[in-house]
């Protein structure tokens, strides 16, 4: 750190805001699956803690960023922030990419007598003979026959959508760069729209995996790693188009300058960091 | 917000009385003070915990408990030590130190650094409270292995969230650290100048960086599979229960080191100082943390030995495994060389220190022993393997919390802590530690089950020795608490410098440190 005077906020209110909102959400989380009657309200009760925590936040540090208390220390830690917790979530997908490729390179194997798996299936399963993706939900065929997901509907179209918002993306960054802001707010739109049509195709998919494949989260493993990859990936893209639809308004307020624009830049890396993911899924999950 | 100044304008601590300034403090100082004296409290209550389990121990036969209750316990326990006492003990010390040995101003986040420590409390409590449900507490191991964590009654889910909860604090956490070490250095401090402490740090931050996500998904599957009908974990579903074990301890073993490496670099401040001489072999004690964080990726599943993989999969995991003998070596020589012809005295942190050295090593070689897949085919489950972890965690990652408190006390609070009763404090802490755990490889090695609140009447005299130990360390530990009540109220007055051998920026400033310290940061040669 280059000399002096970084800023230290005294005291924060928003913080122990946000760790009742955690605490009140997991609370009402636990009893709505438990089945308890107050659960759903306490839940949704949790949340608006979280939203107003956020809003609070998310408020106080746009308005310090504006007011031109952050140097370039700050803008770094910041940016360290965003980068570590983008390392972080690379791996909460890869416990699911893991579960994904032990499930179909070794559980299932084995489950139909390969290698060491010969006694197991003898005991236990002796008629099962495994093929990925038909008997993939396992010897009991728990949730009963489906059809697998298809790679070149709608899935394609998606995969052409987000790599198309990743290039809208760039040019955004390119735009703010030169401090056009108006020309980043409007290429963030063309962003958000992409973002926000990805999202209804992958509700169509899902009605239709529903509807016609009888393709469901319980559909033995397949199901789950497909549902539980491409949910928590759509649950990604969502946040993303939210932080990209806040940055694009914040654009259009005039905020951000051709060197002071950290939140556009950490949206931005989300976006491509959902993007990569999503690359992976098409390759791992639908294609191959 | 009202503070809305570039420049501290407040540099006193507003009273410790008033409640606001420990809710909303974005202080360094403040927040590592809160996370100690947490961590001291979930020590108190986690060894509460096991304390009941020796005493339903202490003979054959049931006595105190019914089962389920113990069960509870073990479980609990671990949760408690781990999540709650020892890693907020350390991120206590790293946000007390870090700032103050690198010459920064505060942590590079601030605020989220006042919410990584308050959700602690919060979370711990999330799972203190499945205590009092009808269903119990979590009964199926701290591990969490399905099928049986999934017939856990309605606590199963409060148990999963206050994981995440955790996990949610951890991770911000350490990428405040992280982001602190690498952005907010002063001057001159290059990487390589940094002290060991903040070293070791760097890297435990890293690994958990990495695998608390991991954890996250793992219980997320649990949660699924109970709730939502997923097969991750259920054979008839395609799914395998042994796929949590590998995703479990691919957090797990990293885990271990998150506990241990911190440990490492404060013993690699404390030797020095009271040793007199330069730590030897710095640079490789860099490079063999690193070399153990590398590893502890790849190890993981000598947790397993006994869960039917291939021949391949045992060798690599028994391979890998003993080669973090290697960089482990490194360190303990690099200590001994330290030691070596040096002008040796023993205060309490040293004495500490020297403990850690040797009944760490104690542990790390019991660990050699169960990396060997045939052997650990014999050892796994066993009280064998309680007492190797509890070597390496109580007079290993403990006992270096503890030299680190009397290390720092009188910098924390600018009075020295009461020098006989810290000697008593070690002596009889070590006495009754190695009572409590020495006679755990031997019942372990004659075939006891861990987890089991009963057993054979060939145990019973050394599960009676074991109790009296664990209960005289409980004990001990009253006596701890009571050293550190007297130096915060009062004492003979610390030096600035405090031990005559300690190097590092952390001793050129006052004793007490002030509330705000580097404001501007100071030149390093």
């Amino acid at each position: 750190m280059a000399g002096g005077s970084y800023y230290v906020p005294h005291q924060a209110k928003w913080p122990i805001v946000g760790t009742i909102g955690l605490f009140v959400f997991f609370v009402g989380f636990a009893n709505l699956l438990n089945g308890a009657s107050i659960g759903p309200t306490v839940l949704a009760g949790g949340t608006a803690i979280l939203v107003v925590m956020m809003f609070g936040w998310f408020g106080d540090v746009i308005r310090e960023s504006e007011g031109g208390m952050y140097k370039k220390n700050e803008g770094m830690s910041f940016r360290m922030g965003m980068g570590w917790f983008i390392f972080s979530e690379v791996f909460f997908f890869a416990a699911f990419f893991g579960a994904l490729f032990y499930a179909r390179q070794l559980a299932l194997p084995w489950l139909s007598g390969e290698g060491a798996g010969a006694t197991t299936q003898a005991i236990l399963y002796p008629e099962f003979s495994f093929t990925w993706p038909n008997t993939a939900n396992g010897p009991e065929a728990i949730g009963g026959q489906f059809e697998a997901m298809g790679a070149f509907g709608l899935p394609l179209i998606n995969t052409l959508l987000l790599l198309t918002s990743g290039v809208t993306c760039t040019i955004a960054h390119h735009a703010i760069k030169e401090g056009k802001r108006k020309s980043m707010s409007m290429w963030l739109l063309a962003t958000v729209i992409l973002g926000a049509i990805f999202l209804t195709l992958q509700v169509e998919e899902y009605a239709h995996a529903y509807n016609e494949l009888n393709l469901t989260l319980e559909s033995g493993i397949y199901g789950s790693t497909f549902f539980m990859l491409t949910g928590f990936h759509g649950f990604h893209v969502a946040m993303g188009t939210l932080m990209l639809f806040i940055v694009m308004i914040r654009g259009f307020r005039g905020h951000f300058t051709a060197e002071n624009h950290f939140a556009f830049e950490a949206s931005a890396w989300y976006w491509h960091f959902v993007d990569v993911v999503w690359l992976g899924l098409y390759v791992f999950v639908y294609w191959l | 917000m009202s503070a809305v100044d570039t420049h501290h304008d407040e540099h006193h601590a507003p009273p410790a009385s008033s409640i606001k300034r420990w809710l909303f403090t974005t202080n360094h100082k403040d927040l590592g003070t809160l996370y100690l004296w947490f961590a001291l409290i979930m020590f108190f209550i986690g060894g509460a915990m096991a304390l009941i389990i020796r005493l339903e121990l202490f003979q054959p036969g049931l006595q105190f408990v019914d089962p389920s209750f113990f069960n509870q316990m073990t479980t609990m326990h671990a949760l408690i030590m781990i999540f709650g006492a020892v890693m907020p003990a350390f991120v206590g010390l790293a946000n007390w130190m870090v700032p103050m040995m690198i010459g920064a101003p505060d942590m590079a986040l601030p605020r989220m650094n006042n919410w990584s420590f308050w959700i602690m409390p919060a979370a711990i409590g999330l799972l203190l409270s499945t205590l009092f449900m009808e269903s119990g507490g979590p009964a199926g191991g701290w591990t969490m292995y399905p099928p049986l964590v999934l017939q856990g009654g309605d606590s199963f889910a409060f148990f999963i969230f206050s994981v995440h909860f955790m996990g949610i604090s951890s991770i911000m956490g350490s990428i405040n650290i992280v982001a602190t070490i690498l952005n907010m250095r002063a001057p001159g401090m290059t990487l390589l100048k940094m002290p060991l402490f903040v070293w070791t740090w760097l890297i435990t931050a890293f690994l958990l960086i990495a695998v608390i996500p991991v954890l996250a998904g793992a219980v997320t599957m649990l949660l699924t599979d109970r709730f939502f009908g997923t097969s991750f974990f259920n054979a008839a579903g395609g799914g395998d229960p042994v796929l949590y074990q590998h995703i479990f301890w691919f957090f797990g073993h990293p885990e271990v080191y998150i506990l241990i490496l911190p440990a490492f670099g404060v013993i690699s401040e404390i030797i020095p100082t009271f040793a007199r001489k330069r730590l030897f072999g710095y640079a490789s004690m860099v490079y063999a943390t690193a070399s153990i964080a590398f590893l502890s990726f790849i190890v993981w599943a000598h947790h397993m030995f006994t869960v039917g993989m291939p021949l391949a999969g045992e060798l690599f995991f028994m391979f890998s495994t003993m080669m973090i003998a290697v960089p482990t070596g490194v360190k303990v020589f690099n200590w001994i060389a330290t030691m070596w012809r040096g002008a040796m005295t023993f205060e309490t942190p040293m004495l500490f220190a020297l403990g850690f050295v040797v009944m760490f090593t104690i542990g790390g070689f019991s660990g050699l022993m169960l990396a060997i897949t045939p052997a650990d085919i014999q050892y796994h489950d066993s009280y064998f393997v309680v007492a190797h972890f509890h070597y390496v965690l109580v007079p290993g990652a403990i006992y270096s919390l503890m030299a680190a408190a009397y290390y720092w006390l009188p910098k924390w609070t600018g009075h020295m802590y009461d020098e006989k009763l810290g000697q008593w404090h070690f002596w009889l802490s070590t006495i009754f530690v190695n009572l409590l755990f020495f006679p755990m490889h031997f019942v372990g090695l004659a075939g006891m089950p861990r987890r089991i609140p009963d057993y054979n009447l060939q145990f019973a005299d050394m599960n009676a020795l074991a109790s009296v130990g664990a209960f005289g360390f409980g004990f001990t530990q009253i006596l701890f608490v009571y050293i550190i009540v007297k130096a915060v109220r009062g004492g003979e007055k610390a030096t600035d410098q405090v031990w005559d051998g300690a190097d590092g920026l952390e001793w050129t400033v006052p004793s007490p440190a002030p509330y705000h310290t580097f404001d501007t940061p100071p030149d390093v040669k």
